[in-house]
């Protein structure tokens, strides 16, 4: 069991130092393909691992691998656990990056940084499994902290593009704002409990008064909602798509920024000890899945349409989290992964095909060229929006019926709102991409299929997607124990099913909308003339809710202003002054005291008969000093007396 | 009038002080070596006189030991002071300049 642990999760950091090797040399095909070997292994590892607890039973397995730091009473090892909410984490992330690393060897093809693309891309996999893995808050933050540098060299891995690399400063920044809170909160644990190990932590939670607990958990989620791009701190994620598509399919869709979520499902005994927390933060998960998808409506950018739409999801994870339906919130991550990676590989065949045109409505009538993205597209596009029988409807119906029967009704509303605008935004997006004119041609864009192994690559995406939906019962029954959780019942029969026919005619009648909007031949490339582009809303909600506009002018020009301040008078003035005025000291007593060596032995001689006579009575009122130090006493207190 | 260990000391004081003025103010490599000489020689006057005051040999066997290195070191000058005046003729200081800083 042990030795398959260390599989699983050294493997990818094999892969990627192996693949760090060749970062210089031009590209080489085998590079991607060791890599995807290497973490499929870490794939099979996991799927063993998972046998072993849903078949025979095993609780968790837990190693200690050596010691990290031990003084005092501070003992963090590191140690890791696979249990069966890591377990599951696992599967996803080593699933979609098996998925994804084998895609990129057809999605990178062209990319002289092709090695460096695996380097990174096996690093972060590493990463993420630390983070997944680790038994106590510090070894998930070093994971947290390593999935975000990786975040950052994939986002700017284009480093040549002004955008990517502002992008990647961003998020990384944004991120940097959030750890803070984040260690704060892992501080306070180790203050109160006296250790950082999950187990330990949560024995003594139980004892702690609830003023403590909730601070500890407002400063835990502060870091969650940096990582999960919550609102305010959500603009990184939009801005995050100039990394490669792979990479916004596996980081920034399937797996990172669900390490917020996880961070909340893992500490759930905190959580649900404090339940004001638990509903700010649904609600703010309800507020941020409303809030993204609206910006999502009017965008004009296939990747952050998705890009939003990851964030509306994250939202719908924190408002099941939050209401403490961990289990839900936990399928609706694994569910969502495999659409949503899904959905973002599929673009990427879009972007390969259409030359990295962005704009849905520079494409249109895809469907003829790329038949198989177009299949693919629409069912992520299906489960995204919750239809039955795909992935979503089981996991997004949950939670709705979670919010219901906890009595929520204004998170419910909220959801079921946005479940609408989902389907509407989704199939806004495959209709502009695939149905209607071939706009395309006005560009001279002939697009073509992408490589048949990355659409292979991608099927089990496909019948995951399509079927996630059975493992709903099975996932129940084997995590209900480690998370507490109970089915949600409405109470009547009929309740339920208004509920569920109702969802689904909502969200069926907006996809019908959407098509009927957006699949015919009448749309048009926007050129900033029409009436709806000139409105209000579709102004507000295009500009991002000019949020990104309030920060660069509220707080980043006033920081940058002040920082020029400090920069022209504290570090110029004062700092670079007294430093530069010691050496100048220095090197100008050093200049005036050079007449000295004229070299002249007679010179010398007398200079070093004055250190001599210098050294002789210094030593001499040493001496004296000492001998009649009593006296000398007296002196100066009878000073200090007057 | 005894001639007892204050008389010695002075002696040694004042051949101190003619050698340090002779380190200061010549200008001739050979008599810088005498004035060296002085200097060395003033204190192994003031160890012989102090080391019978005491009665304690340790003062004495020093002066042998200063006595043992003057010799050599005014063997090794010497022999670089003719060294010296054969490549350029004279053995005046003002003219060692080439450790110029």
């Amino acid at each position: 069991m042990e030795t398959l642990l260390y599989i699983a999760l050294f493997a990818p950091l094999v892969s990627s130092m192996f693949s760090a090797l060749f970062t210089t040399t031009p590209k080489k095909t085998f590079v991607g393909v060791i890599a995807s070997l290497l973490i499929f292994t870490s794939f099979v590892s996991t799927s063993l691992l998972l046998a072993s607890i849903v078949i025979n039973g095993n609780e968790s397995v837990h190693v200690e691998m050596m010691t990290w730091m031990a003084t005092g009473n501070l003992y963090i090892p590191f140690g890791f656990i696979v249990d069966k909410v890591s377990v599951t984490m696992m599967m996803v992330v080593t699933l979609v990056s098996t998925i994804v690393h084998i895609y990129s060897i057809g999605y990178m093809d062209h990319d002289k940084s092709f090695n460096r693309f695996f380097a990174w891309l096996s690093a972060f996999v590493f990463s993420m499994m630390v983070l997944v893995m680790s038994d106590n808050y510090a070894g998930l933050f070093i994971g947290w902290e390593g999935v975000g540098l990786c975040s950052w060299g994939l986002i700017g891995f284009w480093f040549h593009k002004e955008s990517a690399t502002w992008a990647a400063n961003e998020a990384f920044i944004m991120n940097r704002i959030a750890d803070l809170g984040m260690l704060i909160g892992i501080f306070l644990v180790y203050w109160n409990t006296g250790t950082l190990q999950y187990e330990g932590a949560f024995e003594v939670f139980k004892t702690l008064d609830p003023a403590t607990l909730t601070w500890i958990g407002i400063f835990l989620f502060i870091g969650a909602m940096g990582k999960s791009a919550q609102f305010p701190l959500h603009t990184w994620l939009a801005d995050a798509m100039e990394g490669p598509t792979p990479v916004s399919a596996l980081i920034h869709a399937a797996t990172m920024v669900t390490a917020g979520v996880y961070l909340v499902i893992r500490s759930n005994e905190l959580y649900s000890l404090i339940p004001n927390v638990g509903l700010f933060i649904a609600s703010l998960g309800a507020f941020v899945a409303l809030f993204a998808a609206s910006m999502a409506l009017v965008n004009r950018d296939m990747k952050r349409i998705i890009a939003y739409s990851t964030l509306s999801q994250l939202g719908y994870m924190f408002a099941a989290a939050g209401l403490g339906a961990y289990w839900v919130a936990l399928f609706h991550l694994v569910a969502h992964a495999f659409f949503k990676a899904l959905l973002f590989l599929g673009a990427g065949n879009v972007m390969h095909a259409m030359h990295d045109e962005l704009d849905p409505f520079k494409m249109g009538g895809l469907k003829k060229v790329m038949k198989w993205t177009w299949i693919m597209m629409t069912i992520a596009s299906l489960a995204l929006a919750g239809i039955f029988p795909f992935a979503g409807f089981f996991s997004k119906d949950t939670i709705l019926e979670a919010a219901f029967a906890e009595h929520h009704f204004v998170i419910y509303g909220v959801l079921l709102f946005t479940a609408g605008l989902t389907a509407f935004y989704s199939f806004r997006l495959v209709a502009l991409i695939f149905h209607g004119e071939e706009r395309y041609k006005i560009f001279g864009i002939s697009p073509h299929e992408a490589y048949r192994f990355m659409l292979v690559a991608m099927s089990p995406l496909l019948i995951l997607a399509m079927i996630a939906g059975v493992l709903q019962e099975p996932f129940f029954h084997m995590i209900e124990e480690i998370l507490s959780a109970h089915e949600y019942h409405i109470h009547s029969h009929t309740t339920l099913w208004i509920m569920l026919v109702g969802t689904q005619v909502f969200v069926a009648l907006a996809i019908l909308y959407a098509y009927k909007k957006y699949a015919n031949a009448f749309i048009k490339v926007p050129d900033g003339t029409s009436a709806i582009e000139n409105s209000f809303v579709y102004k507000f909600l295009y500009n991002q809710y000019y949020i990104p506009y309030f920060y660069e002018e509220y707080l980043v020009k006033p920081y940058r202003e002040l920082s020029d301040i400090f920069w022209n008078k504290v570090d110029m003035k004062i700092l670079d002054a007294s430093v530069d005025g010691i050496a100048g000291i220095i090197y100008g007593t050093g200049e005036k005291t050079r007449a000295m060596q004229s070299g002249n032995l007679s010179v010398m001689l007398r200079w070093m008969v004055v250190g001599f006579v210098v050294l002789l009575s210094l030593a001499v009122v040493f001496g004296l000093t000492a001998r009649y130090s009593e006296n000398i006493t007296v002196i100066f207190s009878g000073l200090g007396a007057m | 009038m005894e001639i007892g260990l204050n008389h010695y000391l002075v002696l040694s004081t004042i051949l101190f002080a003619i050698g340090l003025a002779g380190v200061i103010k010549r200008k001739n490599l050979l008599l810088l070596f005498f004035a060296t000489e002085i200097l060395l020689n003033s204190v192994n006057i003031a160890f012989a006189a102090i080391s019978h005051y005491y009665g304690d040999l340790t003062g004495q066997m020093f002066a042998f030991f200063i006595i043992a290195i003057a010799a050599s070191e005014v063997a090794v000058g010497l022999g670089l002071l003719i060294v010296w005046y054969k490549r350029h003729g004279n053995i005046d200081l003002e003219t060692m300049k080439s450790m110029r800083g």
